[in-house]
């Protein structure tokens, strides 16, 4: 737990050690801004909740996430420095997590940046802050769900651009996995298959939590998906990591 | 303690490493060699658990790197080929999260990566980015990086490339002076760093051991080893001279080198020719600058053994 804690510290520090945190950060509010009120319609709506921002969250972690997730590992591998890393003594399990929390903390604190909409909507009027509480876990677990896939395909990939737009697919998949935009695919098959794979959509369990219920199974869901994909990640690295 | 038992590693067809078998003890410097992608990088690095081998094990300090990794990694100090650092990290920052990693923390800490920094000479650039600075001092961040938490066992690969002859001098020194009780194993291809380091050379090739001895008994495998060279202070016949060191019954060959005024007679197996290249100097009366026996040339085993002509 502490190599873990020491090896985030580092990736996190990493990160603000260059402009990409900032600009990260900036395009992030600023894009949140844009959907909340112009395409959201804050003020339209005449409703004193967050919906409108909340449910813009998936499409703009959809690309911004990948942004993060890129570079988690292929740079390391670029760079050689994953050579170092390996040979300290640290299990791969450790240096997954450990990365993977970085990224996560870092988009937590890109998200929690964006208060004063929270501050806004109460002050214009009464909204219920459970509901908003709840929406941010909900965000924040699909953000990790969404660093956790983009971890795997990094590991994958040497190169952060096809790493990049590989995370983008797999998630837009993953997002809408509960559509007929994905489950056409499956026509045919039995419809337990069918419903599984229904079930798999972030979309889903995301809108579940950001409407208040925190349904312990919606938690559960983003949680395994997050250790599945890094548990994808130590096999991965364990493969290629010296290729 | 280590150890290599039967270590090998494949890629698809590619053999990289081939069942290469070979203990270290503590005070030897071993002196990895061979020619670019013979499987020395590939060697150490199933050392330092980076990768698994195919056959065989790796072995530190009695733990098996592929079973006990972590134990075996605590008493490794490592230093990858090109020394990768984080480059976004000063010296400091990035010997202290190592320090940190390898579970040293508070003053000890403190010390521990002061003390390194000191060792390698790093106090003027402690504090700045380790990307802006020089080669030799990233390669010596990554030397610092191996010898912080003072482990019995280094595993150095090309610890000069790429350094000044000050800083090569530097590090030989430093790995001179942490020769005592330790076991150091330093890949390289230049070939005066083993005769100035190690007290044992191992050769590889194609994946295979095809020496292992000591930097002096390996240069006595030269055929210039004995040989004696001859200068010659004027331009004479210099054609007649190396015909009358043929003459001579303990020599196997005379090599000319016009421009050095220089002849080279080289010994029919290893025999000592001196003293009857010098009655012959002196019957002649050839006028000589200098007369010069050889211990041998390591250039030559080297080439020799590793493009697997006979010797």
């Amino acid at each position: 737990m502490h190599k873990i804690a020491v090896i985030a510290g580092r990736e996190l520090r990493a990160y603000f050690a260059t402009p990409v945190a900032y600009v990260f950060i900036a395009i992030f509010l600023a894009l949140s801004g844009v959907f909340t009120f112009y395409i959201g319609g804050f003020y339209e709506r005449g409703q004193a909740d967050l919906q409108p921002f909340f449910s813009f969250h998936p499409w703009l972690y959809l690309f911004l996430v990948p942004a993060i997730s890129m570079r988690l590992w292929a740079e390391e591998r670029k760079s050689g420095s994953i050579e170092l890393l390996m040979t300290l003594p640290v299990t791969l399990w450790e240096a997954v997590a450990g990365k993977f929390l970085a990224a996560w903390l870092f988009t937590a604190v890109a998200v929690l940046l964006t208060f004063p909409l929270w501050i806004t909507v109460n002050y214009l009027g009464d909204p219920d802050n459970g509901v908003i509480v709840a929406a941010y876990l909900g965000s924040l677990l699909m953000a990790g769900a969404f660093l956790a896939i983009g971890s795997c395909i990094s590991a994958a990939n040497r190169n952060q651009v096809v790493a990049f737009i590989v995370t983008v697919l797999i998630c837009f998949l993953f997002l809408l996995s509960g559509f007929p935009l994905v489950l056409d695919w499956f026509r045919g098959l039995p419809q337990g298959f069918i419903d599984t794979i229904a079930g798999l959509s972030f979309l889903t369990h995301f809108t579940a939590i950001s409407k208040g219920v925190i349904d312990l199974r919606d938690v559960v869901f983003f949680l395994l998906v997050i250790g599945s994909w890094l548990y994808a990640t130590t096999i991965v690295l364990d493969m290629k990591k010296a290729e | 303690m280590i150890k290599a038992e039967g270590l090998s590693k494949r890629y698809g067809p590619l053999t990289a490493v081939d069942g290469i078998s070979f203990k270290v003890e503590p005070g030897e410097v071993l002196g990895f060699l061979g020619p670019n992608g013979a499987g020395k990088t590939t060697t150490m690095r199933m050392f330092a658990g980076f990768v698994p081998p195919s056959a065989g094990y790796a072995e530190i300090c009695g733990f098996r790197v592929d079973q006990h990794p972590i134990e075996a990694k605590t008493r490794l100090g490592y230093l990858p080929e090109g020394a990768p650092v984080y480059g976004e990290m000063t010296p400091w920052e990035f010997l202290d999260f190592c320090a940190a990693v390898r579970g040293f923390s508070g003053s000890e800490r403190q010390e521990r990566v002061g003390a390194a920094v000191e060792r390698l000479n790093l106090e003027s650039v402690r504090d700045r980015r380790i990307e802006t600075l020089s080669k030799g001092f990233k390669r010596r961040v990554g030397l610092a990086q191996a010898i912080l938490h003072d482990p019995p066992v280094l595993i150095l690969d090309e610890p000069t490339d790429g350094l000044d002859p000050n800083q090569k001098h530097e590090v030989r020194e430093l790995i001179a002076a942490m020769s005592a009780n330790k076991i150091i194993v330093i890949s390289t291809h230049i070939l005066e760093e083993v005769d100035a380091v190690c007290n044992r050379a191992i050769i590889i090739a194609a994946g295979r051991i095809v020496a292992d001895e000591t930097p002096e008994k390996l240069i006595q495998r030269s055929r210039y080893h004995n040989a004696v060279t001859i200068r010659f202070r004027d331009l004479d016949d210099l054609n007649a001279a190396a015909e009358a060191l043929r003459a001579l019954s303990a020599v196997a060959e005379v090599e000319i080198d016009r421009q050095g005024r220089r002849l080279t007679a080289l010994p029919r197996d290893q025999a000592l020719i001196l003293s009857s290249v010098d009655e012959l100097v002196n019957a002649r009366g050839w006028d000589i600058e200098q007369l010069q026996l050889e211990s041998g040339r390591l250039d030559e085993v080297f080439r020799r053994i590793t493009t697997g002509e006979a010797l």
